[in-house]
């Protein structure tokens, strides 16, 4: 159900600078509290776990509850201190993950 | 606008009056409870109970729709190797469940600062708590008014 990711941040920085990142990804993020049009519940289907690591080092992780709103979208900081490759992770209920790479170079 | 998510608004906000009137008649129906909330404190502190201050949580007083609340948290740390934010948990008191998310931080955070968007039933206070590798529990508590489909509130 999850759909393409857009991640934003900078191009490059010099180290010891910190950048925000910020993502964002369509899901519906169903919650399991509504019904449908013949009174049955929905199933819950969310996106449970968001990472974000840098060179393999975790940065920042988020784990999810039907509260967050549809489409999920966070915003963080990363020091960065060399050039590298931030990945972030998203999975969802149904165990479905969806991967996302980006690179940033020192000034 | 496409049908589903016409469907989907109307469906919402159908729900959304539902609660309201839920609200009104003081039933506590499906909601999170105290113990709940604290339980889910305690479990997150390891038992401690939580000091004020050192957590700020951003917040608009009035959010004009429950599906979609801008929330920041910050939390004041040096965010070095030995002294640094773990986790930011955010609950909403009055849920139909009070947990929002979890944010977990590392010195690679640089700053513990996070937003994101979440949903709220109605008007009802959100906490953030925060918790620092040294075990010190750090907690923020917001009152946000939801107004329900712009029917005053």
């Amino acid at each position: 159900m999850a759909a393409k990711p857009r991640v934003k941040i900078p191009k490059s920085a010099a180290a010891g600078d910190i950048i925000t990142v910020k993502t964002l990804i369509s899901h519906k993020m169903e919650s399991g509290q509504r019904k449908d049009d013949e009174g049955n519940p929905i199933p819950r289907d969310i996106i449970n776990t968001f990472t974000c690591t840098f060179n393999g080092k975790p940065v920042f992780s988020c784990d999810m509850d039907p509260a967050v709103s549809a489409n999920p979208y966070f915003e963080f900081k990363a020091k960065i201190t060399e050039a590298g490759t931030f990945t972030f992770t998203w999975v969802d209920d149904a165990g479905e993950v969806t991967e996302m790479t980006k690179d940033i170079a020192l000034k | 606008m496409n049908k589903s998510k016409r469907q989907f608004l109307g469906r919402t906000l159908g729900v959304s009056a539902g609660m309201a009137v839920t609200a009104l008649l003081g039933s506590s129906r499906a909601l999170a409870s105290v113990e709940d909330v604290q339980k889910a404190i305690e479990a997150f502190s390891g038992g401690k109970t939580p000091a004020e201050g050192v957590v700020t949580l951003t917040t608009p007083e009035i959010a004009e729709n429950g599906n979609s609340v801008p929330i920041s948290v910050s939390v004041d740390s040096p965010m070095s190797e030995d002294d640094y934010v773990e986790s930011v948990m955010i609950l909403a008191e009055d849920n139909p469940s009070a947990l929002v998310a979890t944010f977990h931080f590392s010195p690679a955070s640089g700053e513990a600062v996070a937003s994101t968007r979440m949903r709220l039933a109605r008007t009802q206070n959100v906490l953030a708590v925060a918790k620092m590798s040294n075990g010190d529990v750090y907690s923020a508590t917001n009152n946000i008014k939801v107004t329900i489909g712009g029917c005053g509130g």
